[in-house]
Protein backbone atom coordinates (compact mmCIF):
# COMPACT_ATOMS: atom_id res chain seq x y z
CA UNK A 1 0.00 0.00 0.00
CA UNK A 2 0.89 3.63 -0.53
CA UNK A 3 1.16 6.62 1.44
CA UNK A 4 0.75 9.62 0.28
CA UNK A 5 0.42 12.64 2.73
CA UNK A 6 0.85 16.10 2.37
CA UNK A 7 3.15 18.79 4.29
CA UNK A 8 1.91 22.63 4.82
CA UNK A 9 4.70 24.84 4.51
CA UNK A 10 4.92 27.25 6.74
CA UNK A 11 5.89 31.15 5.72
CA UNK A 12 6.91 29.40 2.25
CA UNK A 13 9.71 27.75 3.26
CA UNK A 14 10.12 24.40 2.02
CA UNK A 15 13.46 24.20 3.78
CA UNK A 16 11.76 23.89 7.36
CA UNK A 17 9.23 21.79 6.12
CA UNK A 18 12.13 19.25 5.04
CA UNK A 19 14.31 19.78 8.22
CA UNK A 20 11.24 18.80 10.62
CA UNK A 21 10.51 15.82 8.06
CA UNK A 22 13.84 14.39 8.24
CA UNK A 23 14.21 15.15 12.32
CA UNK A 24 11.04 13.10 12.42
CA UNK A 25 12.80 10.31 10.25
CA UNK A 26 15.77 10.46 12.40
CA UNK A 27 13.78 10.03 15.74
CA UNK A 28 12.24 7.03 14.85
CA UNK A 29 13.88 3.97 16.36
CA UNK A 30 14.75 1.95 13.61
CA UNK A 31 16.50 5.11 11.70
CA UNK A 32 19.93 5.53 13.37
CA UNK A 33 21.37 8.34 10.69
CA UNK A 34 20.00 10.71 7.83
CA UNK A 35 22.66 11.40 4.88
CA UNK A 36 21.55 14.48 4.31
CA UNK A 37 23.43 17.91 2.14
CA UNK A 38 23.53 20.37 4.74
CA UNK A 39 24.40 24.23 4.15
CA UNK A 40 27.61 24.28 6.15
CA UNK A 41 28.28 26.92 8.80
CA UNK A 42 31.64 27.50 8.25
CA UNK A 43 31.51 28.50 4.26
CA UNK A 44 27.94 29.21 1.87
CA UNK A 45 28.44 26.15 0.54
CA UNK A 46 26.45 22.90 0.76
CA UNK A 47 27.51 19.13 1.60
CA UNK A 48 26.35 16.01 2.35
CA UNK A 49 26.31 15.32 6.04
CA UNK A 50 26.08 12.25 8.31
CA UNK A 51 23.85 13.31 11.21
CA UNK A 52 22.91 11.47 14.29
CA UNK A 53 21.34 13.63 16.50
CA UNK A 54 17.93 15.73 15.76
CA UNK A 55 18.74 19.12 17.12
CA UNK A 56 21.91 19.66 13.88
CA UNK A 57 19.54 19.55 11.06
CA UNK A 58 19.41 23.07 10.97
CA UNK A 59 21.06 23.80 7.79
CA UNK A 60 19.71 21.46 6.03
CA UNK A 61 19.28 22.09 2.16
CA UNK A 62 18.60 19.73 -0.42
CA UNK A 63 17.11 22.56 -2.58
CA UNK A 64 20.48 24.58 -3.49
CA UNK A 65 21.42 24.29 -6.94
CA UNK A 66 24.65 23.81 -5.42
CA UNK A 67 26.21 20.02 -6.44
CA UNK A 68 29.54 19.38 -5.42
CA UNK A 69 29.28 15.44 -5.86
CA UNK A 70 27.43 12.93 -6.65
CA UNK A 71 26.61 11.55 -2.89
CA UNK A 72 26.40 8.18 -4.23
CA UNK A 73 29.82 7.31 -3.15
CA UNK A 74 29.13 8.29 -0.02
CA UNK A 75 26.19 5.89 0.53
CA UNK A 76 28.04 3.41 -1.05
CA UNK A 77 30.93 4.16 1.57
CA UNK A 78 28.32 3.92 4.19
CA UNK A 79 26.47 0.74 3.19
CA UNK A 80 29.31 -1.63 2.04
CA UNK A 81 29.32 -3.54 5.16
CA UNK A 82 26.95 -3.34 8.03
CA UNK A 83 26.89 -0.18 9.83
CA UNK A 84 25.28 -1.22 12.77
CA UNK A 85 22.01 0.34 12.02
CA UNK A 86 19.88 1.67 9.70
CA UNK A 87 21.02 5.05 7.82
CA UNK A 88 18.36 6.89 5.59
CA UNK A 89 19.72 9.34 2.90
CA UNK A 90 18.49 11.81 1.19
CA UNK A 91 19.84 11.90 -2.87
CA UNK A 92 18.87 13.39 -6.03
CA UNK A 93 17.39 11.20 -8.53
CA UNK A 94 20.69 10.75 -10.42
CA UNK A 95 22.44 10.02 -7.59
CA UNK A 96 19.86 7.23 -6.56
CA UNK A 97 20.34 5.83 -9.96
CA UNK A 98 23.90 5.64 -9.38
CA UNK A 99 23.58 4.01 -6.13
CA UNK A 100 21.61 1.36 -7.47
CA UNK A 101 24.31 0.64 -10.35
CA UNK A 102 27.10 0.57 -7.53
CA UNK A 103 24.47 -1.62 -5.85
CA UNK A 104 24.88 -3.73 -8.95
CA UNK A 105 28.34 -3.82 -9.13
CA UNK A 106 28.25 -4.60 -5.28
CA UNK A 107 30.33 -1.76 -4.23
CA UNK A 108 26.63 -0.97 -1.75
CA UNK A 109 24.28 -2.59 -0.12
CA UNK A 110 20.41 -1.84 -0.37
CA UNK A 111 19.64 -3.55 2.59
CA UNK A 112 20.54 -0.87 5.28
CA UNK A 113 19.75 2.37 3.90
CA UNK A 114 15.98 4.44 3.03
CA UNK A 115 16.43 5.94 -0.10
CA UNK A 116 14.92 9.17 0.30
CA UNK A 117 14.46 11.74 -2.79
CA UNK A 118 13.42 15.03 -2.98
CA UNK A 119 12.11 16.06 -6.80
CA UNK A 120 15.05 17.60 -8.26
CA UNK A 121 15.51 21.34 -9.33
CA UNK A 122 18.65 21.25 -11.16
CA UNK A 123 22.29 22.54 -10.31
CA UNK A 124 24.75 24.89 -11.62
CA UNK A 125 28.59 24.15 -12.13
CA UNK A 126 30.56 24.31 -8.60
CA UNK A 127 31.98 27.48 -9.91
CA UNK A 128 28.59 29.30 -11.00
CA UNK A 129 26.92 28.28 -7.72
CA UNK A 130 28.98 29.98 -4.88
CA UNK A 131 28.62 33.31 -7.24
CA UNK A 132 24.90 32.82 -7.48
CA UNK A 133 24.87 32.07 -3.64
CA UNK A 134 26.87 34.52 -2.23
CA UNK A 135 26.19 35.68 1.55
CA UNK A 136 23.01 34.54 1.91
CA UNK A 137 22.77 30.72 0.67
CA UNK A 138 19.53 29.68 2.11
CA UNK A 139 17.64 32.64 0.52
CA UNK A 140 19.06 32.15 -2.57
CA UNK A 141 18.00 28.89 -2.10
CA UNK A 142 14.65 29.67 -1.86
CA UNK A 143 14.34 31.98 -4.18
CA UNK A 144 15.74 29.37 -6.78
CA UNK A 145 12.98 26.96 -5.47
CA UNK A 146 10.34 29.51 -6.52
CA UNK A 147 12.00 30.16 -9.78
CA UNK A 148 12.31 26.92 -10.70
CA UNK A 149 8.96 25.93 -9.88
CA UNK A 150 7.55 28.84 -12.00
CA UNK A 151 9.04 27.31 -15.07
CA UNK A 152 12.17 28.66 -15.43
CA UNK A 153 14.46 25.24 -15.77
CA UNK A 154 17.65 26.79 -18.03
CA UNK A 155 19.02 30.03 -16.27
CA UNK A 156 18.27 32.25 -13.33
CA UNK A 157 20.07 35.36 -12.13
CA UNK A 158 22.77 34.95 -15.07
CA UNK A 159 23.47 31.75 -13.61
CA UNK A 160 23.16 28.94 -16.56
CA UNK A 161 22.07 25.16 -15.44
CA UNK A 162 24.55 22.77 -15.66
CA UNK A 163 24.33 20.84 -19.77
CA UNK A 164 23.59 17.27 -17.76
CA UNK A 165 20.85 18.85 -15.35
CA UNK A 166 19.42 20.78 -18.54
CA UNK A 167 19.51 17.73 -20.58
CA UNK A 168 18.13 15.13 -17.84
CA UNK A 169 14.94 13.13 -18.13
CA UNK A 170 14.64 11.75 -14.51
CA UNK A 171 13.51 15.04 -12.25
CA UNK A 172 11.76 12.45 -9.92
CA UNK A 173 13.26 9.11 -8.48
CA UNK A 174 10.94 6.06 -9.06
CA UNK A 175 13.60 3.75 -7.34
CA UNK A 176 13.45 5.74 -3.82
CA UNK A 177 11.41 4.09 -0.71
CA UNK A 178 10.05 7.93 0.33
CA UNK A 179 9.88 10.49 -2.84
CA UNK A 180 9.44 14.31 -1.92
CA UNK A 181 7.38 15.97 -4.39
CA UNK A 182 7.51 19.59 -5.30
CA UNK A 183 6.48 19.56 -9.05
CA UNK A 184 2.52 19.64 -9.85
CA UNK A 185 2.01 21.25 -5.95
CA UNK A 186 1.34 24.86 -5.23
CA UNK A 187 4.84 26.40 -4.49
CA UNK A 188 4.90 27.75 -1.80
CA UNK A 189 2.29 26.14 0.07
CA UNK A 190 2.79 22.26 0.22
CA UNK A 191 4.92 19.64 -0.58
CA UNK A 192 4.12 15.75 -1.37
CA UNK A 193 5.45 13.15 0.89
CA UNK A 194 5.09 9.39 -0.82
CA UNK A 195 6.22 5.91 0.09
CA UNK A 196 6.79 3.99 -3.10
CA UNK A 197 8.08 0.84 -1.09
CA UNK A 198 7.51 -1.90 2.04
CA UNK A 199 10.43 0.21 3.99
CA UNK A 200 9.25 3.77 2.93
CA UNK A 201 5.41 2.66 3.83
CA UNK A 202 6.68 1.39 6.92
CA UNK A 203 8.49 4.79 8.02
CA UNK A 204 5.32 6.77 7.18
CA UNK A 205 3.13 4.95 8.77
CA UNK A 206 5.10 6.05 12.29
CA UNK A 207 4.71 9.33 11.33
CA UNK A 208 1.51 9.90 10.99
CA UNK A 209 1.12 12.55 8.54
CA UNK A 210 -2.20 14.13 6.86
CA UNK A 211 -3.12 11.76 4.15
CA UNK A 212 -3.89 13.12 0.65
CA UNK A 213 -4.09 11.99 -2.95
CA UNK A 214 -1.59 12.96 -5.43
CA UNK A 215 -2.81 16.11 -7.48
CA UNK A 216 -3.48 15.12 -10.92
CA UNK A 217 -1.20 18.50 -11.82
CA UNK A 218 1.60 16.56 -10.53
CA UNK A 219 2.28 13.89 -13.03
CA UNK A 220 1.05 16.60 -16.19
CA UNK A 221 3.62 18.78 -14.87
CA UNK A 222 6.69 16.13 -14.24
CA UNK A 223 5.48 15.16 -18.01
CA UNK A 224 5.92 18.43 -19.36
CA UNK A 225 9.16 19.10 -17.87
CA UNK A 226 10.45 15.70 -18.95
CA UNK A 227 9.65 16.22 -22.29
CA UNK A 228 11.13 19.68 -22.11
CA UNK A 229 14.15 18.10 -20.80
CA UNK A 230 14.43 15.08 -23.36
CA UNK A 231 13.95 17.85 -26.49
CA UNK A 232 17.19 19.53 -25.29
CA UNK A 233 18.62 16.40 -24.67
CA UNK A 234 18.35 15.17 -28.13
CA UNK A 235 19.43 18.27 -29.74
CA UNK A 236 22.62 18.30 -27.39
CA UNK A 237 23.24 14.09 -28.89
CA UNK A 238 23.15 15.82 -32.17
CA UNK A 239 25.70 18.85 -31.23
CA UNK A 240 27.77 16.54 -29.57
CA UNK A 241 28.13 14.39 -32.40
CA UNK A 242 29.08 16.16 -34.92
CA UNK A 243 31.82 17.75 -33.07
CA UNK A 244 33.35 14.41 -32.04
CA UNK A 245 32.68 11.81 -35.70
CA UNK A 246 36.43 12.16 -36.79
CA UNK A 247 39.90 11.46 -34.98
CA UNK A 248 40.19 15.45 -35.98
CA UNK A 249 37.34 16.49 -34.28
CA UNK A 250 38.03 13.95 -31.02
CA UNK A 251 41.48 15.38 -30.96
CA UNK A 252 40.16 18.92 -30.88
CA UNK A 253 37.37 17.90 -28.15
CA UNK A 254 40.36 16.56 -25.81
CA UNK A 255 43.32 18.46 -26.59
CA UNK A 256 42.79 20.34 -23.09
CA UNK A 257 42.85 17.28 -21.17
CA UNK A 258 46.19 16.95 -18.68
CA UNK A 259 45.15 13.50 -17.27
CA UNK A 260 44.04 14.49 -14.27
CA UNK A 261 41.71 12.60 -14.04
CA UNK A 262 39.55 13.86 -12.13
CA UNK A 263 36.64 13.14 -14.21
CA UNK A 264 37.27 9.42 -12.89
CA UNK A 265 37.44 10.65 -9.14
CA UNK A 266 34.40 12.61 -9.02
CA UNK A 267 32.45 9.74 -11.62
CA UNK A 268 30.28 7.93 -8.93
CA UNK A 269 30.02 4.69 -11.25
CA UNK A 270 33.59 4.17 -11.58
CA UNK A 271 34.44 2.27 -8.90
CA UNK A 272 37.97 0.45 -9.31
CA UNK A 273 40.04 1.03 -6.22
CA UNK A 274 43.23 0.94 -8.53
CA UNK A 275 42.38 2.20 -11.98
CA UNK A 276 44.57 0.74 -14.81
CA UNK A 277 45.72 4.23 -16.11
CA UNK A 278 47.56 4.76 -13.16
CA UNK A 279 49.05 1.14 -12.54
CA UNK A 280 52.80 0.49 -13.68
CA UNK A 281 51.00 -0.07 -17.25
CA UNK A 282 51.01 3.24 -17.81
CA UNK A 283 54.66 3.94 -16.21
CA UNK A 284 56.65 4.19 -19.34
CA UNK A 285 59.99 4.34 -19.58
CA UNK A 286 61.36 7.40 -21.09
CA UNK A 287 62.47 5.50 -24.29
CA UNK A 288 59.19 4.39 -24.80
CA UNK A 289 58.16 8.13 -25.17
CA UNK A 290 61.12 8.43 -27.22
CA UNK A 291 60.24 5.74 -29.86
CA UNK A 292 56.94 6.87 -30.20
CA UNK A 293 57.76 10.65 -31.58
CA UNK A 294 60.37 9.03 -33.84
CA UNK A 295 57.28 7.08 -35.28
CA UNK A 296 55.53 9.70 -36.36
CA UNK A 297 57.69 12.87 -35.77
CA UNK A 298 55.33 14.36 -32.82
CA UNK A 299 53.43 13.60 -30.09
CA UNK A 300 51.19 15.05 -27.86
CA UNK A 301 52.37 15.23 -24.19
CA UNK A 302 50.83 14.19 -21.85
CA UNK A 303 50.79 11.00 -23.59
CA UNK A 304 47.22 8.58 -23.91
CA UNK A 305 44.66 10.96 -23.06
CA UNK A 306 42.23 9.94 -26.02
CA UNK A 307 42.99 6.31 -24.87
CA UNK A 308 41.82 7.03 -21.42
CA UNK A 309 38.52 8.80 -22.39
CA UNK A 310 37.97 5.93 -25.07
CA UNK A 311 38.82 3.54 -22.55
CA UNK A 312 36.39 4.85 -19.98
CA UNK A 313 33.82 5.17 -22.20
CA UNK A 314 34.17 1.21 -23.21
CA UNK A 315 34.47 0.56 -19.37
CA UNK A 316 31.91 3.09 -17.86
CA UNK A 317 29.20 3.91 -20.38
CA UNK A 318 26.75 1.48 -20.30
CA UNK A 319 26.44 2.46 -16.00
CA UNK A 320 26.69 6.32 -16.99
CA UNK A 321 23.52 7.97 -15.39
CA UNK A 322 24.19 11.13 -16.70
CA UNK A 323 25.02 12.91 -13.34
CA UNK A 324 27.30 15.60 -14.95
CA UNK A 325 30.00 15.74 -12.38
CA UNK A 326 32.80 14.79 -15.03
CA UNK A 327 32.15 18.48 -16.48
CA UNK A 328 31.92 19.65 -13.18
CA UNK A 329 35.52 18.27 -11.94
CA UNK A 330 36.75 19.19 -15.06
CA UNK A 331 39.98 22.08 -14.43
CA UNK A 332 39.69 22.63 -18.71
CA UNK A 333 36.22 22.90 -19.33
CA UNK A 334 35.92 19.65 -21.69
CA UNK A 335 32.54 19.06 -22.42
CA UNK A 336 32.56 16.15 -20.90
CA UNK A 337 29.28 15.16 -19.89
CA UNK A 338 28.02 15.71 -23.30
CA UNK A 339 29.65 13.29 -24.65
CA UNK A 340 29.72 10.83 -22.01
CA UNK A 341 26.00 10.67 -21.70
CA UNK A 342 26.08 10.64 -26.29
CA UNK A 343 27.68 7.36 -25.98
CA UNK A 344 25.98 5.98 -23.00
CA UNK A 345 22.43 6.84 -24.50
CA UNK A 346 23.39 5.09 -27.83
CA UNK A 347 25.50 1.84 -25.42
CA UNK A 348 22.44 1.64 -23.11
CA UNK A 349 19.77 0.86 -25.90
CA UNK A 350 21.88 -1.77 -27.41
CA UNK A 351 21.72 -3.71 -24.79
CA UNK A 352 18.17 -2.78 -23.76
CA UNK A 353 19.36 -1.13 -20.35
CA UNK A 354 19.34 1.78 -18.65
CA UNK A 355 22.02 2.63 -15.73
CA UNK A 356 20.11 2.89 -12.34
CA UNK A 357 16.30 1.89 -13.54
CA UNK A 358 16.18 -1.69 -11.57
CA UNK A 359 17.90 -3.94 -9.76
CA UNK A 360 16.57 -6.45 -11.30
CA UNK A 361 18.52 -5.96 -14.73
CA UNK A 362 22.09 -6.94 -14.34
CA UNK A 363 25.03 -4.97 -15.59
CA UNK A 364 24.94 -5.71 -19.87
CA UNK A 365 28.79 -6.46 -19.25
CA UNK A 366 28.36 -9.40 -16.73
CA UNK A 367 26.04 -11.28 -18.49
CA UNK A 368 25.01 -12.69 -21.99
CA UNK A 369 22.19 -14.77 -23.50
CA UNK A 370 23.30 -17.58 -26.19
CA UNK A 371 21.49 -16.28 -29.20
CA UNK A 372 21.83 -12.62 -29.50
CA UNK A 373 24.02 -10.19 -31.27
CA UNK A 374 24.50 -13.09 -34.14
CA UNK A 375 25.46 -11.00 -36.86
CA UNK A 376 28.04 -8.82 -35.22
CA UNK A 377 29.88 -12.85 -35.38
CA UNK A 378 32.29 -13.77 -38.59
CA UNK A 379 33.44 -12.00 -41.69
CA UNK A 380 31.04 -11.47 -44.45
CA UNK B 1 53.08 4.32 -55.26
CA UNK B 2 53.70 0.75 -53.69
CA UNK B 3 50.05 -1.40 -52.78
CA UNK B 4 48.94 -0.12 -49.37
CA UNK B 5 49.24 -3.41 -46.70
CA UNK B 6 47.15 -3.12 -43.80
CA UNK B 7 48.61 -3.47 -40.34
CA UNK B 8 45.84 -6.08 -38.79
CA UNK B 9 46.22 -7.32 -35.21
CA UNK B 10 44.26 -10.23 -34.36
CA UNK B 11 43.68 -12.00 -30.35
CA UNK B 12 43.62 -15.64 -30.82
CA UNK B 13 42.17 -17.59 -28.17
CA UNK B 14 44.65 -20.12 -26.95
CA UNK B 15 42.35 -23.33 -27.24
CA UNK B 16 40.46 -22.92 -30.40
CA UNK B 17 41.61 -20.08 -32.91
CA UNK B 18 45.51 -19.96 -31.80
CA UNK B 19 45.52 -24.11 -32.56
CA UNK B 20 44.13 -23.66 -35.74
CA UNK B 21 46.55 -21.16 -36.68
CA UNK B 22 49.41 -23.80 -35.98
CA UNK B 23 46.89 -26.54 -37.68
CA UNK B 24 47.44 -24.07 -40.70
CA UNK B 25 50.83 -23.96 -40.40
CA UNK B 26 51.44 -27.51 -39.92
CA UNK B 27 49.47 -28.10 -42.92
CA UNK B 28 51.58 -25.91 -44.97
CA UNK B 29 48.51 -23.09 -45.80
CA UNK B 30 49.60 -19.49 -46.25
CA UNK B 31 47.77 -16.61 -45.21
CA UNK B 32 49.05 -12.75 -45.48
CA UNK B 33 51.70 -12.06 -43.81
CA UNK B 34 49.75 -8.72 -42.65
CA UNK B 35 48.18 -9.77 -39.67
CA UNK B 36 49.81 -10.08 -36.47
CA UNK B 37 48.79 -12.40 -33.95
CA UNK B 38 48.51 -11.74 -30.14
CA UNK B 39 47.94 -15.24 -28.37
CA UNK B 40 45.46 -14.81 -25.40
CA UNK B 41 44.02 -17.52 -22.88
CA UNK B 42 40.57 -16.57 -24.12
CA UNK B 43 38.29 -13.91 -25.99
CA UNK B 44 36.80 -13.51 -22.29
CA UNK B 45 39.67 -11.41 -21.72
CA UNK B 46 40.08 -8.85 -24.24
CA UNK B 47 39.62 -5.61 -22.55
CA UNK B 48 38.37 -3.27 -24.80
CA UNK B 49 41.53 -1.16 -23.78
CA UNK B 50 43.43 -3.73 -25.88
CA UNK B 51 41.51 -3.15 -29.00
CA UNK B 52 41.46 0.77 -28.37
CA UNK B 53 45.00 1.03 -27.80
CA UNK B 54 45.77 -1.45 -31.17
CA UNK B 55 43.65 1.26 -33.14
CA UNK B 56 45.29 4.59 -31.67
CA UNK B 57 48.34 3.05 -32.16
CA UNK B 58 47.45 2.41 -36.20
CA UNK B 59 46.00 -1.09 -36.67
CA UNK B 60 43.79 -0.62 -39.50
CA UNK B 61 42.00 -3.98 -38.37
CA UNK B 62 41.49 -5.43 -35.61
CA UNK B 63 40.21 -9.42 -35.30
CA UNK B 64 39.60 -11.20 -32.11
CA UNK B 65 38.68 -14.87 -32.90
CA UNK B 66 37.90 -17.16 -30.38
CA UNK B 67 35.94 -21.01 -29.98
CA UNK B 68 32.73 -21.82 -31.22
CA UNK B 69 29.63 -21.65 -29.10
CA UNK B 70 29.57 -24.08 -26.57
CA UNK B 71 33.80 -24.89 -27.03
CA UNK B 72 35.12 -22.04 -24.65
CA UNK B 73 37.54 -23.45 -22.71
CA UNK B 74 36.45 -21.54 -19.58
CA UNK B 75 32.80 -22.15 -20.69
CA UNK B 76 30.99 -18.73 -21.43
CA UNK B 77 34.34 -16.45 -22.15
CA UNK B 78 33.71 -16.18 -26.04
CA UNK B 79 29.98 -14.69 -25.27
CA UNK B 80 31.31 -12.06 -23.01
CA UNK B 81 33.68 -11.29 -25.67
CA UNK B 82 30.93 -10.54 -27.92
CA UNK B 83 29.35 -8.20 -26.16
CA UNK B 84 32.34 -6.55 -26.05
CA UNK B 85 32.78 -6.47 -29.40
CA UNK B 86 28.92 -5.07 -29.51
CA UNK B 87 29.74 -2.08 -27.09
CA UNK B 88 32.97 -1.62 -28.58
CA UNK B 89 31.76 -1.19 -32.20
CA UNK B 90 29.26 0.97 -30.83
CA UNK B 91 31.60 3.64 -29.33
CA UNK B 92 33.83 3.62 -31.90
CA UNK B 93 32.21 4.22 -35.12
CA UNK B 94 31.05 7.64 -33.05
CA UNK B 95 35.05 8.54 -33.42
CA UNK B 96 35.29 7.92 -37.34
CA UNK B 97 36.74 4.63 -37.25
CA UNK B 98 34.42 2.40 -39.32
CA UNK B 99 33.08 -0.86 -37.73
CA UNK B 100 34.24 -3.17 -40.21
CA UNK B 101 37.60 -2.63 -39.11
CA UNK B 102 36.40 -4.62 -35.74
CA UNK B 103 35.54 -8.05 -36.22
CA UNK B 104 34.60 -11.12 -33.82
CA UNK B 105 35.22 -14.92 -35.55
CA UNK B 106 34.79 -18.18 -33.91
CA UNK B 107 37.12 -20.88 -35.63
CA UNK B 108 37.47 -24.41 -33.82
CA UNK B 109 40.75 -26.32 -33.46
CA UNK B 110 40.61 -28.43 -35.67
CA UNK B 111 39.56 -25.77 -38.82
CA UNK B 112 42.84 -24.74 -40.17
CA UNK B 113 41.37 -24.10 -43.52
CA UNK B 114 38.39 -21.63 -42.99
CA UNK B 115 41.38 -19.88 -40.42
CA UNK B 116 43.35 -18.80 -43.45
CA UNK B 117 40.20 -18.56 -45.40
CA UNK B 118 39.12 -15.69 -42.73
CA UNK B 119 42.66 -14.07 -43.04
CA UNK B 120 42.94 -13.66 -46.62
CA UNK B 121 39.05 -12.32 -46.50
CA UNK B 122 39.61 -10.08 -43.80
CA UNK B 123 42.86 -8.53 -45.75
CA UNK B 124 41.11 -7.96 -48.49
CA UNK B 125 38.55 -6.26 -46.82
CA UNK B 126 41.00 -3.90 -45.12
CA UNK B 127 42.80 -2.75 -48.25
CA UNK B 128 39.67 -2.05 -49.64
CA UNK B 129 38.54 0.45 -47.03
CA UNK B 130 42.33 1.99 -47.09
CA UNK B 131 44.09 2.62 -44.06
CA UNK B 132 43.72 4.23 -40.57
CA UNK B 133 43.54 7.46 -39.94
CA UNK B 134 45.74 6.90 -36.83
CA UNK B 135 48.14 5.83 -38.80
CA UNK B 136 50.23 8.80 -39.57
CA UNK B 137 48.82 11.40 -37.84
CA UNK B 138 49.23 12.30 -34.46
CA UNK B 139 46.70 10.68 -31.54
CA UNK B 140 46.60 12.58 -28.51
Amino acid sequence: MTITAKIDLREQNPLEALQQFFAGILKLEDIAAILVPQRLPTKNTVMPTLVTDASFLGCVDPLAPAFPMNAARIASRLTRKPMGGKAAAVLRPCEIRAFIELVKLKQARREDILLISVDCLGAFQNREYSKFAGQNGTESTLRFYKNVMGGNINEMEGAEFAVACKACEYPVSENADIQIGLYGMKTGESILVKSQTEAGDHILKQLNLPETNEPSARQAAINALISQRTGYRDDMFAKTREASDSLDKMTAYFSNCVNCYNCRVACPVCYCRECVFVTDVFNHDPYQYLQWATRKGIIKMPTDTLFYHITRLAHMSTACVGCGQCSNACPNDIPLAELFRTIAHKTQKIFEYEAGRSLDEKPPLSEFREDEFKEIVGID
Amino acid sequence: MSEFEPTIVAFFCNWCTYTAADLAGTSRLSYPHNIRIIRIMCTGMVDPQYIIKAFLEGADGVLVSGCRPGDCHYINGNYKARRRIKLLREILPQFGFDQQRLRLTWIGASDGVHLSEIMRAFTAQIKALGPSQTKLKMVI
